[in-house]
Formats: structure tokens, C-alpha cells, sequence
């Protein structure tokens, strides 16, 4: 724009405007030679002088112009991306390695003194020289010299190497060859040690310390040796590497005895599935369209060769274990008698028995203690009772009576324990064909018995005046025990009375009753009621008594010889009985009082009969033996278990006393047949189910 | 008198044995130990080597389940059913009991 022109300017003064600036400016020009200046005086033209005098205020910073602004980095302590708070502003002009050392530093203190040390050896040994030339002359001076002297040897207490007083000396000792030997030892012996660490190995380990701890105490406590350890000793022989001992070790060991039984039930479970499956779960369904009949469904039966041809003499539910029960086998047949047995059954396993026990002559009864699951009495047909454990090893007897000690004449045909006496010592009862009721007491290691009744016969109507009169004792068959007032029995026989009896009068019945015509088989109190009980005889009836009658309540014709009758734990008005024809019978009093509801064949074979019956307490199965050697199972239906229906909102009762309360409402009909006439719609409601 | 007890759980135990190996349905009956060598076998060689070792850590298997749920509880019994047979496996402290039996056909 301001184009300096050259020359020619003053011829163009007096020109146009424009022309008149530019003029101006070069005549203005014409002062300022230095071009900076006049670029100056430009700027000040263009910018004015007022804004050139303003004060810029320039501010002198240490801030470094390379360094960057927003340097952005990682704070582990926030996890964020942070901007650093300050930046280095350092900026390095110029850097360069030497070895100039700064005078007054430490290290150019220590130099100067090592060179310092060097210069005075040096002006030690040119004053050493001087002196020998001087030392006659100047003998004052050696004094002076001194100083000098000592101060050149201080510094001469430095080594020096010279090649005057310096000489080294070295020498190579002989390197003897190196030579490797090695040696192999025998390896150790390694074994690999695995293991797993879990909870339950830990739980375990626990235990076993607990344990021995345990075991330290009793030890210190008794200080006596525990059986056992011959037992384990046994189990620790040295095993070779032979099956064999392999074997023998097995079948030493009691845990796999354990899972070989657990074994063999479960392929017992297997192959009898389905009965199990009915056992369970089968209601027969038909039961709703039969009014009041019921039927029984077979399930197991249980057999064995050894007892194939003895009769089955007694079944006993084992107190404790629901599914375990005991069978005598022995023979009711006066000619043939022989070997007997007794077998421990458990349902769990139909196909073989659990224990056997083989005995000397026939067992008649057994019987279980209730708060002893393994003891186990029973008497024989040779008249002598016994007391076994069946949890024993040995199928000995633990307990055996003998001639000498008042074993019976005749077949004893019930056992029965009965509550631990005053000393707390176990007894039980006995009852025999030798007309003699005994109580067996176990006194340690004894049996010792006590007559408690003699079944006297009564006196025939003629009778002499003359001689002593004999009595002779009648054959007891059965007895049992009330369940509630224990000092209460009754007694069949085989003339076919039934006595009531107490255990604290022993010389005198406290009734009598001419009950059957026949031998009676078994006498049974009713589970509920205390003055009910039933009887069964060979004169093919069933009849129902009360204690305080001598008429019978009911009596039921079964077409042939009855073995057994057993009321069910379940109802006070349910009892079953077993004939000899081979059926069971099933009678429900609150039901039907006249009609069995169940009138059943279960034997195989024709011409078997039946001996024994007996429920399980539990499970709503029968248990029916025969003279075959057979037990066989039986399911009840729903309808042999009816309880009694009650209307909407009342309570279903339970309990004995509403049991009892259901016989004695029944037994009231039975006696008042004058209110039962007058009542036949109540009476119909009643009975209907 | 330790001794006798002894024999009599010995014959109780083979007759136990025997009446498994005859029951109805029971192909094959094994027995092993704990650290490997078997028992007793009533297959042949190669099928028991192989039944044996799987069976084996199976059963460890099942065994360490039930007892890490609850170490107060063990195993008592083991069954397989497979198409063609049943597997009872009965483990036990120191040995294995297996036993294969057919399956019941309704």
C-alpha cells in the first residue's frame, strides 16, 4: 500500500489526494534512512499514537511452550482416566557429559588430597638427596629437615613399587586332573500318594480322632481289655498275594457280611417286585362294590426245605422291628415226632430265613419279650422250656430247663413273657398238657421255676366214700393274659373249659367255663376291651365271652376244626381265625355280628391246614401258617379296616376308649334284644359302613 | 471261642454267596477290594477287569455326593437299570459287591 516511490516525488505535489498522501509519505521518507525505523514510525502512523502508548502488559512466565497442556493418564487408585494435576514445565537446552568435577564439591576435596600426597613423596625424596649434601653444613638444619624427613616418610608409609625395592613373586600350584566318578545308590523306595480332600473326608477324619479319644478314656476309666481285639487281630493277618487269603480276609470282615445282606434283599426286592408293589400300595378296588365283603390278597410265602414237612407251631412278631418275626416248626402228630426248628423271617427278604435254629424235639411256642427284642423263649413237645438270643452267634440256647429242674411232662403248647418281677429278673409262663401253669424266672445264669396253677379237674358227681380221692390234673392247651390287669389270666384246656385264673391264687380257679366240647385251641383276651375275650376249638366254633357271663356273646360255626383266632391290634371289634379246611376267616363285630366278611382258601395244596394266624401291628397284612411248613402273607383289603363312618363335623374318634366304647355299644344291643327291636333303624345305621 | 464264631459268620457269609449267585435272574456276581485285586467272580476276566474299574469310580462319585450334602449320610446301595440288565452295587468300607440281574419282564 505504501509503495515507496522513488524520485520523482516532488514533481507531484501538487497532485490529487491520493497522490497527496503518497507524496507525503515519501517525503517523509526522505529522513529515515535506517529501515527499521522507518518501519516503526509506519506501524506508528498505522496504529495511532494513543494505542501505541497503550501498556501491553507481557507477563514472564516459567511455563514451558513445548510442554503439552492435557497430558491424560490412569489413576489406579480412582480407575478413571485423570488429567495430571501439574505438568512438568523442565525443558533440558543442552546436556552434555564431562568430567569436570566443581571445585568445591566433595569429590574434588578427596582428589586433591590424594594428589597432594603424591607431590610431597616427590618433595621428599629431592630434600632426602639435598640433606646428604648439606648435612655437615647445616646441622641445625637437620631439625628442621626432620619435619621434613617424617613428613616425607608419612608419605612414604604408602608401598611404592619400583623397580629398586619391588619384586613379585608368584608361582603356579599343581592342578591336580579332575577325574568324575559316580556311584548309583539303590533308589528309595517311592510309592505315589494320592488323595482327595473333601467335606466328608474331613467330617471323617474328625470322627476317628473323636473316637480314639474316646476310647483313651474308657481305657483309663475300666482298665479291663475289650473283647474285641481278637476279633481285629484276626482281621490284621498278613494277607499274601494269594486270592485266596484274599478271600478268607472277605469273609471275615462283618461290614461285607452287612452289604451282602443289603445285597441279597435287594435282588429279593428285584425279582418279587411286583408283591412288594401290592404290599405298598394295593387297595382293592373292587371293595367299593362289595358292601361289607373284603377279600385278602396274597403276597409272600415263605418256605424252607428243612421244614418242609413240620407243621408251623407258632408266629411271633418281634417287638421292635416291625418286619421280623419268628416261626416254631414242630410236628403235632403224636407218632412222628422229631427234630424241630425255629426260623426268624424278616419281610424284607421272602426267599430265605434270617436266622434258624435248629432244636432237639419239635418247638410248640414262642413268644418275643417286648422290651427285649432278642430274647426269645419257647417251649418244646418234650416238655422243657428255653430262653434264646437270637442276636447269638451260636444257635445254642442261653437258657434251658431240665428234668431236674421242673420241666414239664407233657408238650408245653403256650409260652408267654410277662413283666420284669421285683428284682427286675425277666420271667415268663408256661403252660402244659401236664395240667400245670409255671412261672420261669431267669435268676443269672439259672432258670428257676414256680408252679402257679394246677389245673385240677373237678370231682366226678360219683364217688366213693371210700379211698383218698385223686386229683387229676386236666391239659392245659392255651392261656392268655389280660392286657390290663396283668394278674389276670384265663386258661383253655383241652376238655374243653376255659378257667379264669390269678396268678396270686394258685390253688383255685376264680370261674370256670364250659366252653367248647372239644379241646380248646386258644384263648385270646380282645386288645381293647379288658373283659372281652375269644376262644377257638377243635369243635369247629369261635366263640365270643365276657368275663362276667358265663353265656357266651357270640358264637360262630366254621365248618371245620378252628387252629387259631387272633382279634387285630388295630379294632377292638376284628378278630380272624384260621381252619383246618384251610381258610382264614375275617369277622368284624361293629360290621356285620353274624357273617365272616371274609371266608378265604389260601393254602395251595388241598388238604393242608391251616395253624396258626396272627396280624402285624403295623402293616395291615395277616400272617397264616400250615401244617406244611408254608407262611404265607396275606394283604387285607380296605374293607376288613374300616373304621366306623361318622357324620360331617364330628370328631372321628380315636384311641382305646373308642374302641371300647364301639364293642361295648354293640355288646349293650346284644344283650338288651327288646331295645333292639324297638330300634331297628338305628340299629340299621349302625351297622351299615 | 473267637475262632469258632469266626467260622460260622465264614459259612453263613458263602452261603449268603451261594444262594445270590443262584437266585432267579443273577447273570454275574462280583466282589472286589478296595485297593484293586478281586475276590471273587463269576464272569469272565476282561469283562470283570473293565465292570470293576468303572463301576468303581462311579460309585466313588455317588459316594462323595451323598456325603458332601450331608456328611452325617453314606451310601448305602446303588442300582443301575440299563436296557438289558440290572446293576446292584453294594459299596462298602473295604470291598465292592456287584451283582447283575436280569430285568423283569411284566
Amino acid at each position: 500500500m505504501f509503495a515507496p516511490m522513488e524520485g520523482g516525488s516532488a514533481g507531484r505535489r501538487g497532485g490529487s489526494t491520493r497522490s497527496n498522501e503518497s507524496s507525503k509519505w515519501d517525503y517523509v521518507k526522505t529522513f529515515y534512512t535506517d529501515q527499521a525505523k522507518w518501519d516503526f514510525v509506519k506501524s506508528v502512523a498505522f496504529f495511532g499514537v494513543a494505542e501505541l502508548n497503550e501498556e501491553h502488559t507481557r507477563i514472564l512466565t516459567a511455563r514451558n511452550p513445548q510442554a503439552a497442556e492435557n497430558i491424560i493418564r490412569y489413576s489406579y487408585k480412582d480407575r478413571i482416566y485423570k488429567p495430571i494435576p501439574h505438568v512438568d514445565q523442565l525443558a533440558v537446552h543442552y546436556q552434555m557429559d564431562s568430567n569436570l568435577i566443581n571445585k568445591d564439591s566433595d569429590d574434588a576435596k578427596r582428589q586433591v588430597t590424594v594428589d597432594t600426597a603424591t607431590e610431597g613423596v616427590e618433595v621428599g625424596t629431592a630434600s632426602v638427596g639435598t640433606d646428604a649434601e648439606t648435612a655437615t653444613k647445616e646441622g641445625e638444619d637437620e631439625d628442621e629437615d626432620k619435619p621434613k624427613k617424617t613428613a616425607g616418610a608419612g608419605g612414604k608409609g604408602k608401598k611404592l613399587t619400583n623397580q629398586f625395592n619391588f619384586s613379585e613373586r608368584a608361582s603356579q600350584t599343581y592342578n591336580n586332573p579332575c577325574r568324575n566318578r559316580e556311584t548309583f545308590v539303590e533308589q528309595t523306595p517311592r510309592a505315589v500318594f494320592t488323595d482327595n480332600v473333601s467335606q466328608w473326608s474331613i467330617f471323617d477324619a474328625y470322627n476317628e480322632d473323636f473316637e480314639q479319644q474316646q476310647k483313651l478314656k474308657e481305657k483309663e476309666s475300666k482298665k479291663h481289655t475289650l473283647k474285641k481285639d481278637d476279633d481285629r487281630k484276626k482281621k490284621f493277618v498278613p494277607s499274601d498275594q494269594q486270592a485266596g487269603d484274599e478271600f478268607a480276609k472277605f469273609v471275615r470282615s462283618k461290614t461285607a457280611n452287612i452289604s451282602l445282606k443289603i445285597l441279597e434283599r435287594m435282588i429279593n426286592l428285584n425279582t418279587f417286585d411286583d408283591i412288594a408293589q401290592d404290599f405298598k400300595y394295593w387297595e382293592d378296588a373292587a371293595d367299593e362294590y362289595r358292601e361289607q365283603q373284603g377279600s385278602l390278597l396274597p403276597l409272600w410265602v415263605f418256605q424252607y426245605d428243612m421244614v418242609k414237612k413240620l407243621s408251623c407251631t407258632n408266629l411271633a412278631w418281634n417287638t421292635q422291628y416291625p418286619d421280623l418275626f419268628a416261626a416254631s416248626f414242630g410236628s403235632y402228630d403224636f407218632l412222628k415226632q422229631s427234630r424241630g426248628m425255629f426260623l426268624i423271617y424278616s419281610l424284607k427278604n421272602p426267599s430265605f430265613p434270617e436266622n434258624m435254629f435248629p432244636t432237639d424235639s419239635g418247638v410248640m411256642s414262642l413268644d418275643f419279650h417286648p422290651k427285649h427284642p432278642n430274647l426269645l423263649c419257647c417251649g418244646f413237645y418234650d416238655g422243657s422250656v428255653a430262653v434264646y438270643n437270637i442276636a447269638d452267634e451260636n444257635k445254642r440256647p442261653k437258657y434251658q430247663s431240665t428234668a431236674r429242674s421242673g420241666k414239664h411232662t407233657d408238650p408245653v403248647w403256650q409260652v408267654r413273657w410277662q413283666k420284669d418281677d421285683l428284682d427286675s429278673n425277666l420271667n415268663f409262663y408256661s403252660v402244659s398238657s401236664d395240667g400245670r401253669v409255671v412261672c420261669w424266672t431267669l435268676v443269672k445264669s439259672d432258670l428257676m421255676y414256680t408252679d402257679i396253677v394246677q389245673l385240677k379237674l373237678d370231682k366226678p358227681t360219683t364217688e366213693t366214700d371210700e379211698g383218698v380221692p385223686l386229683t387229676t390234673l386236666g391239659c392245659g392247651t392255651c392261656f392268655d393274659f389280660n392286657k390290663q390287669q396283668d394278674y389276670l389270666f384265663i386258661v383253655g384246656t383241652e376238655e374243653g373249659k376255659i378257667h379264669k385264673c390269678s396268678k396270686s391264687y394258685n390253688n383255685q380257679f376264680l370261674d370256670t367255663f364250659d366252653a367248647h366240647h372239644m379241646a380248646v385251641y386258644a384263648v385270646r383276651w380282645n386288645t381293647y376291651h379288658p373283659k372281652i375275650f375269644a376262644s377257638c376249638s377243635a369243635d369247629w366254633t369261635v366263640k365270643i365271652w365276657d368275663i362276667n357271663y358265663k353265656d357266651p356273646l357270640f358264637v360262630y360255626d366254621l365248618g371245620s376244626a378252628v387252629g387259631d383266632v387272633n382279634w387285630a391290634p388295630y379294632s377292638s371289634t376284628v378278630f380272624a381265625a384260621c381252619t383246618a379246611d384251610g381258610k382264614v376267616f375275617v369277622f368284624d363285630l361293629n360290621v356285620n355280628k353274624y357273617e365272616p366278611l371274609t371266608e378265604q382258601i389260601v393254602v395251595q395244596k388241598k388238604r393242608t391246614k391251616l395253624t396258626h394266624i396272627t396280624f402285624n401291628h403295623q402293616f395291615p397284612i395277616l400272617l397264616a401258617g400250615d401244617d406244611r411248613g408254608n407262611i404265607t402273607t396275606l394283604k387285607l383289603s380296605p374293607n376288613l379296616r374300616k373304621k366306623p363312618k361318622v357324620k360331617k363335623g364330628q370328631e372321628v374318634p380315636e384311641g382305646p376308649e373308642a374302641e371300647n366304647a364301639k364293642l361295648d355299644k354293640i355288646l349293650a344291643l346284644i344283650r338288651d334284644p327288646d331295645a333292639a327291636k324297638n330300634k331297628p333303624t338305628t340299629q340299621g345305621a349302625t351297622t351299615t359302613s | 471261642m473267637s475262632s469258632t464264631v469266626v467260622s460260622t459268620q465264614q459259612a453263613e457269609i458263602e452261603e449268603t454267596m451261594k444262594r445270590i449267585q443262584t437266585h432267579k435272574g443273577v447273570h454275574g456276581f462280583v466282589v472286589m477290594s478296595n485297593d484293586g485285586s478281586f475276590v471273587r467272580s463269576t464272569i469272565d476276566n476282561s469283562t470283570t477287569m473293565s465292570l470293576t474299574g468303572l463301576i468303581r469310580t462311579l460309585s466313588d462319585k455317588a459316594k462323595s455326593c451323598v456325603r458332601d450334602l450331608d456328611p452325617q449320610n453314606d451310601l448305602t446301595f446303588l442300582r443301575i437299570r440299563t436296557k438289558k440288565q440290572e446293576i446292584l452295587v453294594a459299596p462298602d468300607k473295604d470291598y465292592l459287591t456287584i451283582v447283575l440281574q436280569a430285568n423283569e419282564q411284566h
